[in-house]
């Protein structure tokens, strides 16, 4: 089983590795994706929902005088997010296109940055979990400036020095954790620390700046609300694959870290800390939700979209309760699986068109009625309508949003932005439905006479992860089982 | 065996290669660089072998900082003679002798006796041993920089850092002089006991010697305001002395500074001005290489910001050395920066012997044509950028988290901003060789046998350190305090 965990990150590194070498490249990153899967899949259904904590452990120490490790493991969280990890990067290598020049590099980088997430999700040492992170970042760059569309060169730097400069923040924010508690009681060991918050080590004023620190470096790598400006720009320009890991599961490693180590091991300075937050995720879900009404590209909107969706996610952190923090792990896994088909099918769109600007495309269903199909259930995932995952977290997060509400005397600041946060629903439905509009409904123009529908190959693992919307979404327990009990642990 | 054997084994090694480059005028030149390599290897192993311990003088001390320096000046100097080999074919073009070998043996011989004044000062404890071996050091950098004599860039490269490097040593003995008429000693030890007894009308003359000194020191690392000298020097001497001077005299400069910053904290009065002295110094030097080095085009002028940059980094772990572990970050900084920074180097020489000067043009489209040598450069770049799982990232960790442990809370803002300047320019060389397109020549770019085994060997060190900090650590139990 422990083979099975470091599976998950090993794959996709010794397959790029190998493909660096020579070995055909699609097949082999192929093979690797599927193996990795297999095994987030097995990891995800063999662990143990009966008993809290984190299971499959191993560790390899390196540096005892730090206890610092080589220390992998999962708990239900981290299960969930690996499998999202697993089928986001299947299908985006399933979908890459055929690339004519270095194909080799491709594959390569695509299967460096899904490990990157993988590995973050799998880390229970500090160092390690920021160390995967960011092994995702310079074959990002390089993705998005060889093999990107429209102003990539920009988006490129944009999206690489805004993360470096968001995860040297991080990192400044992390060793300052590290050095809170007393000398002798130090570690890297994100289990051990988590046992040692109950202790209080961590509860004095230090722990505030601390805190702060971390919420800003993870802030600007989830494009919180007003370090977001890299995100669509970025997400717009970059190849099909890369749009997918990178809004689909990357960005949630922020969140995840939120969830793993900012509330668990800080949870005054949270609470402290949570008018601020509550105050950035309104700009997110109503300044990037205006911004997303006003875009005329179908990749810019989805872009923006991801953003403002981010909002929402971290309403459920900022209510800090059990139901809250449910909807955001939930709505990550929700988000990723929604955000990712929609890239791949905006990434189709262009291929067959050339554009995705809205007002050259219309009347499109008719030449493509199976994308016209799938596009329009993920677009009412994206929505949050009844019967996908993404409604399911979305109600769990307003409940927790007012649950606050209800523990305090007046109308306070969490149903304030509740019910924005509602509001925010609507706007989506808005521009996602205006898209749809404007991209499948109308008169067809006569150039679009000849175009294709959705080849079989795209289809196939597009329709994969709207399936596991659906799935999850009339069941959300089969991941609300595994993902709660860790979170009791440290909320009410 | 006294460790002092060590230093004058080398100063032998030097001596018998210009005996041979005099009397054997029949024999390859480049077998002198292998005798050089073969020797200092042995000494390596030496070192490797060697526990702190007992010097049995007063000025040499041979603890575990002195043997760790000294590590480090020897592997770079076996470096910068590959790095040389390589690089003979230019140094003949621009040194037309009377047959084809000439004045290539003392190129080879100098960097060996250079080596020996770096492992003196490893291990200088004396302001008189300090200064002898810093002049040693210097003198034998004015020939080697100013090398290639019929090249003016490299002539003038060679006047500049003559007569600032001289202005320099005069701050040092002026400040030496200061600090002896106050102590009435020169030893660094004893300065540190005599120190506290000193009258209190007497305190402003010992910071005055010792911010003389550190004045000196700043010219040597290359610190913000004192590096005037280094982007024109560095572009014009020859490619293994700019990695060499970049490497070598940087870690000698810091491993005496920081000795000589130690000494006097027993004084707190003038400890923490001389400190706060050094947070200035780190934040200008911090500031000035990340942003002038913002709009470089020519790689060597890029790698010399970068250096004076780095020398930022490493003055924050020293202006926190009252931590118990800024010796260490010291130390693991400076071993990281070797590896990355003579890789760019040996790269660098590799590629321009094929092209025209070191614009980072010259390395457009290097991905496609030399895939090996494009990737060494990537692995160099994101480790001087600082991206976790190489050995840069393990120094800027131990700087950054030394700096939280003494509350450097200025210079980890200026920090942050500055490793994101470093992103960009570092990664400006990665998008010329792979977003750009080749240009004019496209032909692949032959690579010599050892050059190939280093590069690689180089980059498996990169990693090792990254990934297996214990790696680095382990050679460095305890830091200089």
């Amino acid at each position: 089983m422990n083979l099975l965990v470091h599976l998950t990150y090993l794959a996709p590194v010794i397959a790029a590795l190998a493909i660096l070498l020579g070995l055909p490249a699609r097949r082999t990153a192929v093979i690797a994706a599927v193996v990795a899967l297999a095994s987030a899949l097995i990891v995800f259904i063999e662990y143990d929902r009966g008993q809290a904590g984190y299971q499959f452990a191993s560790a390899l120490s390196l540096v005892p005088v730090w206890d610092l490790k080589f220390y992998i493991g999962v708990d239900g969280l981290s299960a969930t997010l690996l499998l999202l990890t697993s089928i986001v990067a299947l299908a985006a290598v399933w979908i890459a296109p055929k690339v004519e020049e270095d194909e080799n590099r491709y594959y390569a980088c695509i299967l460096f940055i899904a490990a990157g997430a993988a590995g973050a999700f799998a880390s229970l040492d500090l160092f390690f979990f920021y160390a995967f992170h960011e092994l995702a970042l310079i074959p990002t760059f390089l993705m998005i400036g060889i093999w990107g569309t429209g102003n990539r060169q920009s988006a490129a730097w944009k999206i690489t020095i805004y993360l470096s400069i968001g995860s040297i923040i991080l990192l400044v924010g992390l060793i300052g954790l590290y050095l809170l508690p007393p000398a002798e009681q130090r570690t890297f060991d994100i289990v051990k620390l988590q046992q040692l918050a109950s202790t209080g080590v961590f509860a004095g004023p230090g722990s505030r700046s601390v805190y702060i620190l971390i919420l800003i470096g993870f802030g600007v790598l989830v494009s919180l609300f007003p370090f977001h400006t890299w995100a669509p720009q970025a997400y717009a320009s970059a190849p099909v694959p890369v749009a997918m890991l990178h809004a689909g599961v990357l960005k949630k490693f922020g969140l995840y870290g939120l969830l793993r180590v900012a509330l668990p091991m800080m949870p005054e300075a949270a609470r402290h800390w949570a008018w601020l937050l509550l105050i950035l995720l309104a700009g997110n879900i109503l300044f990037v939700g205006l911004a997303t009404i006003s875009q005329k590209q179908l990749d810019l909107t989805l872009g923006y979209s991801s953003v403002m969706h981010m909002g929402y996610v971290f309403l459920g952190i900022a209510s800090y309760n059990v139901i809250g923090l449910n909807g955001a792990a939930l709505l990550m896994l929700a988000h990723g699986l929604s955000i990712a088909a929609l890239f791949a099918m905006c990434g189709e769109l262009r291929k067959q068109t050339g554009t995705l600007n809205y007002l050259d495309l219309g009347g499109l269903g008719t030449s493509m009625p199976t994308l016209c199909f799938v596009f329009g259930l993920a677009t009412f995932a994206s929505i949050g309508l009844p019967g996908f995952a993404n409604f399911a977290s979305e109600l769990l997060v307003f409940f927790g949003a007012f649950r606050n509400g209800i523990a305090g005397a007046a109308f306070n600041e969490f149903e304030i932005v509740g019910t924005i946060a509602i509001w925010g629903v609507v706007i989506s439905a808005v521009y996602m439905l205006r898209a749809y509009r404007a991209i499948f409904m109308g008169e067809r123009q006569a150039r679009w006479q000849s175009v294709k529908d959705m080849p079989v190959s795209v289809g196939w693992a597009v329709i994969m992860l709207v399936a596991a919307l659906l799935v999850v979404g009339m069941v959300p327990r089969t991941v609300l089982d595994a993902i709660e009990p860790g979170i009791r642990l440290f909320a009410k | 065996m006294p460790p002092v054997i060590l230093e004058l084994f080398v100063l032998a090694l030097g001596i018998v290669i210009i005996l041979l480059e005099s009397f054997a005028e029949k024999m390859d030149r480049k077998v002198f660089a292998w005798i050089g390599i073969v020797g200092l290897a042995a000494v390596f192993l030496f070192l490797q072998a060697s526990v702190p311990g007992s010097s049995g003088m007063n000025s040499y001390v041979s603890d575990a900082p002195a043997i760790f320096f000294k590590k480090i000046a020897v592997v770079t100097t076996i470096l910068v003679l590959i790095m040389s080999i390589d690089y003979a074919g230019t140094i003949k073009r621009y040194l037309p002798g009377q047959t084809p070998q000439s004045g290539l043996g003392e190129f080879f011989a100098i960097p060996v006796l250079t080596c020996a004044g770096m492992m003196w000062m490893a291990s200088a404890v004396d302001f008189i041993l300090i200064f002898v071996s810093l002049e040693l050091v210097t003198i034998s950098f004015y020939v080697l920089v100013a090398y290639l004599r019929r090249n003016l860039l490299s002539l003038e490269a060679g006047v500049k850092y003559l007569i600032l490097s001289s202005l320099a040593t005069g701050f040092t003995v002026y400040g030496i002089t200061w600090i002896y008429g106050v102590t009435h000693q020169t030893n660094l030890s004893q300065i540190e006991q005599v120190l506290p007894s000193i009258p209190v009308g007497n305190q402003s003359g010992v910071l005055f010697g010792a911010l003389m000194v550190v004045i000196g020191l700043g010219f040597k690392i290359a610190a913000a305001p004192f590096q005037f000298w280094v982007p024109d020097v560095y572009q014009g001497a020859p490619t293994p002395i700019t990695a060499f001077l970049s490497v070598g005299s940087k870690s000698v400069g810091f491993i005496v500074l920081l000795r000589v910053v130690q000494t006097f904290q027993s004084l707190p009065a003038v400890g923490d001005k001389l400190i706060t002295a050094i947070i200035l110094l780190a934040a200008a030097t911090l500031i000035y290489g990340n942003l002038a080095a913002l709009p470089q085009t020519n790689l060597k002028r890029l790698l010399a910001y970068s250096s004076i940059g780095h020398a930022g980094y490493l003055l924050i772990a020293v202006a926190g050395i009252s931590a118990r572990d800024s010796g260490q970050a010291v130390a693991v900084y400076l071993a990281a920066y070797l590896l990355m920074t003579l890789l760019s180097f040996l790269i660098m020489v590799n590629v321009s012997a094929h092209g025209e000067g070191d614009d980072i043009s010259q390395f457009n489209g290097l991905g496609k044509r030399a895939p090996l040598l494009a990737f060494g450069l990537l692995v160099a770049m994101m480790s001087l950028a600082g991206v976790p799982f190489t050995a840069g990232f393990l120094g800027k960790f131990l700087v950054f988290k030394v700096a939280f442990e003494t509350h450097q809370f200025f210079l980890i803002t200026l920090g942050i901003v500055t490793v994101g300047c470093g992103f960009y320019f570092y990664l400006k060389v990665v998008r010329a060789m792979y977003w750009q397109p080749v240009q004019g020549d496209v032909a692949a770019i032959p690579v010599s046998r050892l050059s190939l085994v280093t590069i690689l060997a180089l980059v498996i060190l990169i990693f090792l350190l990254g990934i297996f900090p214990q790696f680095a650590l382990g050679l460095l139990p305890a830091g200089p305090n």
